[in-house]
């Protein structure tokens, strides 16, 4: 279930911590399951409870409690854009608006071929670029007018087109 | 990432950001800018760990992350004596709607924040020291990496720092979505690798914080300003603010105007100056209200803005917080039933959910201004509001409780008369909502 | 000490304290649903709002420390409107229909809505939903809806039972107390997540809506199973049993009790039982009275006694029987002139006989065994075999007593075990004669000569280390080892185990009448045959008591083989079992419809009477036998009452506790 090298990473993770406190590493640990499984099924977070000795519950908890993880598959890109307050004033739900339109897909929905899905995101700490966007919990994109959302769209979905992205709905479960 | 140059203009009076071009963030820059001369002179000269939590206390330096509590008193309450870990924790976790100040430290200065918790270890006889990271800005996560690293390979870090007997081990660590881990238990209990549920205090952090050990907590911006502190003195810091108000202080601006981004003045300047930095109102519109301190702080009318110096004690005074500095800027266009809809629809969704009152207020409240948003306003709406939100605030673990109640009483008060109107005509007062 | 004042009535509280221990020291009652005695402190129902002099806002009593001097209203206006608040918050998302809820009656949030709910309510928005769960065939998650995130059960299981099964997953609104996706709740202890839920979230399946809780009449019971005698409260309705809930008694169980304890009454009910005496003939089973049947018995007795002696009738008994079948069992088989009794059904090892000191028990109250800072538990599947004391030793393993484990298993303990040595069955006296060895050369005592040749293993070294560390240690032999085949040898070398280290030697005695069947004399006393000569050797007639040939015994199919052989069987039991084997079946009560008593682990005698009324022609076992005895004109028999009985086998737990001594003769030559 969890790879060697996605091993390694959490083995990394562990090691920032007291040798009797490998629990603070889950986050993390989940954070590159999800990279690796694009979403993390009740196998994967079996596995990393097994791996940092943990009760299974717990890190349910906690994949549950953090908005990031995704609990069930997704697009092969996960688009999280900010509609919050400052992202607002400044176009943060006109950019939200052009990607429904664009790619025909309302929030916490998957793109037909399995591409895009789009999340409404809270603050993330990025209110002056606005509009912000998130791709795959992990590139930020600021000042996104609807002309550069165009460009990020296209790019993206021909890398999915590629098979790039992480695995989705059509590969996952 | 790095965004267009004209963001990297923190105005005149800059002293953490001053000099940043977005690409100068690396060890050997910061070292160029005098970086790492508070820590060395401290280790040179084997300053008393007193000594620095008194020119703290002189400095005035109050907490940047929201509750402006001052920093060199905070410092002196870890246990002198304490036998085993003591930890330093950076609370990088900004997610306060409006804030985004610590995403440029850590992007562009990152080594004076990793400085400031080195001699925050040295100051409280820490041994071990973790920057939780907001979940959202991973590209900070890695560069926060990179430069720890650089600090372990320059010997900044680690066992016996520059050939001294002192030792200190930094670590980031990346969360991953949850506001609440903002606050500083919730965040102690993430750094565990559990949910972010805020826990009960007392217990203070100082006496069982992460695994239970003495632990100190601040935001990012204030670790930033302990080496110019150390390197120019606690008076020199004051005298840049005001008394009770030292130093300066990054702000978030955001909204209707016309450069939205992170300014760094001087405590005590006025809002005008912070406005005019800013480029003015949007389209020369003029403004109707603010939130000067992040969304949990109540919302002033534009006026009583105009009027005040951006300063805790002035904002106070002008009944609102400081706050983490985050500056929300609403022009006359903005409908103030709307605006609230997504501030309360926003501690809907990030209240953790342990306690009673906030899990179960913030969604009724959020259900209320829902309904008058959308035209199924009732009379008494407006009360319940006001009552719900009563019945939050002070009764909950941790201040998000009073955070989501904060709005809604401050919008209900200031606006009355428009949320009223949504009641009566089932739609805006203003035309529309761009 | 700290002196505070609550409601202006002073208090005294230990430093550490918290004002909901003043409240209750002072018999005061501040409303809450979180906070739970036994359980870690969450703080976040936030009922327990007060009002506390020169605090800014309303403190929970269940979370803020006790401090000199301080002044606290748990009644104040200010009090009483953030309690009331939180009230109407716990009751926005919570079905309003008590009516139709199993919990209706006996919830702590319905009994608080009557004094801190409003009338009506000011929230008309749509109620949450929670989705129903399956976590197990015994404990129900059916209405989640009603489920108020007090945290309580999750709390238990981590602390408690010692194993997080269940979870609040999610977060704010939508946070929802979960088992791990698609696993059940497996934990020995899983019924008292049902008593913690202070509303009707998690209720009993076998109970759901069985009855409504006014309906129950509640009587105190004591637990047949396991040696502690766990304190029942038996919820009855009409003559049926339709309910187990512990009674508290800090001594024995607590606030808590084992799912064995719990959930075992449905057999009580069950087709199985046995309503009318049965006699069997030409192969046939009829029902009869108990006059023919009891008739049929005594004939077939002295039939056997003239044809082939006294000695050809032996009597087997469940050390789960009460101390007056157990006696006048005993005064049955004597008065017939055979010595042939035993209780001993698991035991296979008897070389012991004859030389112990006394009645073997606990060698300490129940209540003291998690102050040991120090525990070896030798041959014991804890967990499952005495489930409340595991979780004693769990508590304590917490405070930092070292606990150690000698046992052919590997078996998850869920707590913390500092040293295990896990052997094979026949390996089990060697490893305890290494850590014997261990202690002694530690301590600087000779080796006794016979264990010269052992040499100690690391576990065994450390296990011995620890014991040899402690101020107050103790050394309990489990059901495994007193059924072990060396047993004996098992027994001699723990006592002197216990001799070298300074520890306290005690039984986790089987059943909940061990010791008292000890102490009614239910084991061969004057040269009469063990059970395992029963067997071996097998006798013309049986009177099988509670015990079945099956299951029962640690020779089974010796057992059953010596059944078949045998020309009368009599099988006294509530259930109808022995069909193929036994003569004649005589419907005795069940621990719920007879009074009687059981002497616990710790020569705690506890009376209790029967709750429902025998079921159809079913008597209560010490009769039956009164009247066989009558019958056969055997003396013993004139008890009026099961008091009667008992006082003329144990008078008073003074008598008992005369009796218990864990020493043997028996040396490792
Ligand atoms: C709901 C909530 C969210 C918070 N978010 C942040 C945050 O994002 N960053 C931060 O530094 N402090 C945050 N705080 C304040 C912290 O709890 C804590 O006071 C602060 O980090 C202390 O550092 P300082 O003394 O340097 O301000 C938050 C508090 C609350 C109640
Ligand atoms: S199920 Fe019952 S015990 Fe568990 S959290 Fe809900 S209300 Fe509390
Ligand atoms: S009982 Fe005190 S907060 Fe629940």
């Amino acid at each position: 279930m969890l790879s060697a090298e996605l091993q390694q990473k959490i083995d990394r993770e562990v090691a920032k911590y007291p040798a009797d406190q490998k629990q603070s590493a889950v986050m993390s640990a989940l954070g590159f399951a999800q990279d690796e499984h694009g979403w993390l099924s009740t196998d994967v977070m079996d596995a990393v409870a097994g791996y940092l000795g943990m009760p299974p519950v717990a890190v349910y908890e906690v994949a549950t409690f953090y908005t990031m993880y995704n609990m069930r598959p997704q697009g092969r890109f996960k688009i999280s854009v900010c509609t919050g307050l400052p992202c607002a004033l400044s176009g943060g739900e006109v950019a939200a608006a052009h990607l429904k339109s664009k790619l025909h897909i309302g929030f916490n929905e998957t793109t037909a071929d399995g591409a895009f899905t789009l999340k409404e995101g809270e603050c993330m700490g990025a209110c002056g670029d606005a509009p912000v966007l998130i791709v795959n919990d992990r590139r930020m994109c600021s000042f996104m007018s609807n002309a550069r959302l165009d460009e990020l769209v296209d790019e993206l979905g021909q890398a999915a087109a590629r098979g790039e992205g992480r695995q989705g709905h059509g590969d996952a479960t | 990432m790095n965004a267009p140059a004209e963001f990297l203009d923190y105005g005149p009076d800059a002293i953490l950001m001053a000099g940043l071009n977005g690409s100068n963030w690396r060890l050997k820059d910061y070292i160029a800018r005098g970086g790492y001369d508070a820590l060395k002179k401290i280790l040179a000269e084997k300053m008393a760990p007193d000594a620095i939590i008194a020119e703290l206390k002189k400095s005035a330096l109050r907490g940047r992350g929201g509750a402006g509590f001052p920093t060199g008193l905070k410092w002196s309450f870890m246990p002198k004596n304490y036998v085993g870990d003591k930890y330093v924790v950076c609370n990088s976790d900004e997610g306060e709607p409006g804030t985004f100040k610590d995403r440029d430290l850590l992007r562009y200065n990152p080594h004076a924040v990793i400085e400031g918790m080195i001699i925050g270890g040295y100051a409280m006889g820490a041994t071990r020291g973790y920057n939780y990271i907001h979940g959202e800005i991973w590209e900070e996560y890695l560069r926060s990496e990179e430069a720890v690293a650089e600090a372990y390979a320059a010997g900044l870090l680690g066992n016996n720092i520059l050939g001294s007997d002192f030792s200190y081990h930094l670590h980031n660590h990346h969360g991953f979505g949850a506001y609440i881990c903002g606050e500083e238990t919730a965040l102690l209990e993430s750094l565990e690798g559990k949910k972010g549920q805020p826990r009960f205090k007392p217990p203070f952090p100082a006496s069982f914080g992460v695994y239970g050990k003495p632990t100190t907590i601040n935001n990012t911006e204030t670790f930033a300003a302990v080496p110019w502190i150390i390197n120019h003195g606690g008076d020199a810091f004051l005298a840049l603010g005001k008394p009770n108000n030292g130093g300066t202080k990054l702000f978030s601006v955001s909204g209707d105007v016309v450069r939205p981004g992170n300014y760094e003045v001087k405590l005590g300047t006025s809002f005008a100056t912070l406005l005019q930095m800013a480029g003015g109102m949007r389209g020369g519109r003029a403004i109707k209200a603010c939130i000067p301190g992040g969304s949990s702080a109540p919302v002033l009318p534009g006026d009583v803005m105009m009027a005040t110096d951006m300063d805790y004690d002035s904002i106070a005074k002008a009944g609102s917080m400081l706050g983490s500095g985050a500056v929300i800027v609403l022009d006359d266009t903005r409908c103030m039933v709307k605006s609230l809809l997504r501030l309360s629809y926003f501690y809907y969704e990030e209240s953790c959910g342990q306690c009673t009152p906030c899990r179960e207020g913030t969604g009724w409240l959020w259900r209320m201004v829902n309904r008058i948003e959308h035209g199924q306003g009732r009379n008494e709406d407006l009360d319940a509001l006001n009552s719900v939100a009563d019945n939050i605030a002070g009764r909950t673990i941790c201040a998000l409780g009073d955070a989501a109640a904060m709005p809604v009483k401050s919008f209900t008060k200031h606006f009355r008369d428009e949320f009223q109107y949504h009641i009566d005509h089932k739609h805006c007062i203003v035309p529309t909502y761009v | 000490m700290l002196n505070l004042e609550i409601d202006g009535k002073p208090v005294q509280v230990n430093p550490g304290s918290t004002v909901m221990d003043g409240a209750n020291a002072l018999g005061i009652y501040v409303p809450h649903f979180c906070y739970h005695k036994k359980l870690s402190i969450a703080a976040n129902c936030r009922m327990c709002l007060v009002e506390v002099e020169k605090a800014p806002k309303p403190l929970p009593a269940c979370a803020t420390p006790a401090t000199e001097g301080m002044k606290v209203w748990t009644q104040s206006a200010s009090a009483v409107k953030a309690q009331k608040g939180v009230m109407e918050f716990l009751l926005i998302n919570h079905p309003l229909d008590c009516p139709i809820c199993d919990q209706g009656g006996e919830c702590q949030l319905q009994d608080l809505a009557v004094g801190y709910g409003a009338s009506s309510s000011r929230y008309n928005e749509p109620k949450r939903v929670v989705f129903h769960k399956d976590i197990g065939p015994l404990v129900s998650a059916a209405e989640m809806s009603r489920c108020i995130q007090c945290t309580r059960c999750i709390r238990f299981g981590q602390e408690i039972a010692g194993v997080m099964e269940l979870g609040m997953i999610g977060r704010g609104e939508h946070a929802e107390i979960v088992a791990f996706v698609g696993k059940t709740v497996d934990s020995e202890l899983s019924g008292n997540m049902i008593d913690v839920c202070p509303v009707g979230a998690l209720t009993s399946k076998p109970f759901r809506y069985a009855a409504r809780t006014w309906e129950l009449s509640r009587r105190k019971s004591v637990s047949p199973h396991d040696g502690l005698g766990s304190n029942l409260v038996v919820q009855v309705k009409g003559n049926r049993v339709m309910r187990v809930l512990p009674l508290e008694n800090e001594a024995i169980n607590e606030c808590w009790i084992s799912d064995k304890d719990r959930f075992s009454y449905e057999a009580l009910n069950s087709d199985e039982r046995l309503t009318t005496p049965m006699i069997k003939q030409g192969g046939e089973w009829t029902s009869v009275d108990w006059a023919t049947a009891l008739e049929f018995v005594a004939h077939g007795l002295r039939d056997i006694v003239s044809r082939h002696g006294a000695g050809a009738i032996g009597a087997l008994v469940s050390p789960h029987a009460t101390l007056e079948e157990l006696a006048l069992a005993g005064r049955l088989v004597r008065g017939l002139g055979s010595d042939n009794i035993d209780f001993r059904l698991r035991q296979s090892d008897f070389r012991g006989d004859g030389q112990a000191a006394g009645v073997p028990w606990l060698g300490m109250t129940i209540a003291s065994v998690h102050t040991r800072d120090r525990v070896l538990v030798i041959g014991s599947f804890l967990r499952k075999d005495q489930p409340l004391l595991a979780q004693r030793l769990r508590q304590a393993a917490k405070k930092g007593t070292q606990i150690s484990t000698l046992h052919s298993v590997d078996d998850e303990w869920l707590m913390q075990v500092a040293h295990k040595a896990t052997v094979p069955p026949s390996k089990l006296p060697l490893a305890l004669a290494g850590i014997v060895v261990a202690a002694a050369n530690a301590a600087g005592k000779p080796v006794p000569s016979a264990l010269g040749s052992v040499v100690p293993t690391a576990d065994e070294l450390a296990i011995a280390a620890s014991l040899g560390s402690g101020k107050t240690p103790a050394i309990l032999l489990g059901n495994y080892a007193v059924q072990h085949v060396d047993a004996t040898a098992l027994h001699a070398l723990a006592q002197m185990l216990a001799e070298i280290t300074g520890a306290t030697l005690g039984f986790l005695t089987e059943a909940a009448n061990t010791v008292g069947a000890h102490v009614a004399g239910a084991l061969p006393q004057s040269g009469g045959m063990t059970v395992q000569s029963m067997l071996d050797d097998p006798r013309r007639a049986y009177l099988l008591l509670h015990a079945e040939a099956e299951f029962d015994f640690a020779n089974a199919r010796a057992a059953r083989a010596a059944m078949e052989q045998a020309d009368l069987v009599v099988v006294m039991s509530p259930f109808r079992h022995g069909v193929s084997y036994a003569d004649v079946l005589l419907p005795v009560a069940p621990f719920t419809e007879t009074a009687g008593s059981f002497v616990n682990c710790e020569g705690r005698l506890q009376e209790f009477h029967g709750v429902v009324p025998p079921l159809g022609d079913t008597r209560p076992g010490w009769k039956v036998l009164r009247v066989l005895g009558t019958m056969l004109k055997l003396p013993g028999f004139e008890a009026e009452s099961a008091q009667d009985v008992r006082a003329s086998v144990a008078p008073d737990g003074a008598a008992v506790a005369a009796m218990l001594n864990n020493a043997t003769r028996i040396a490792i030559a």
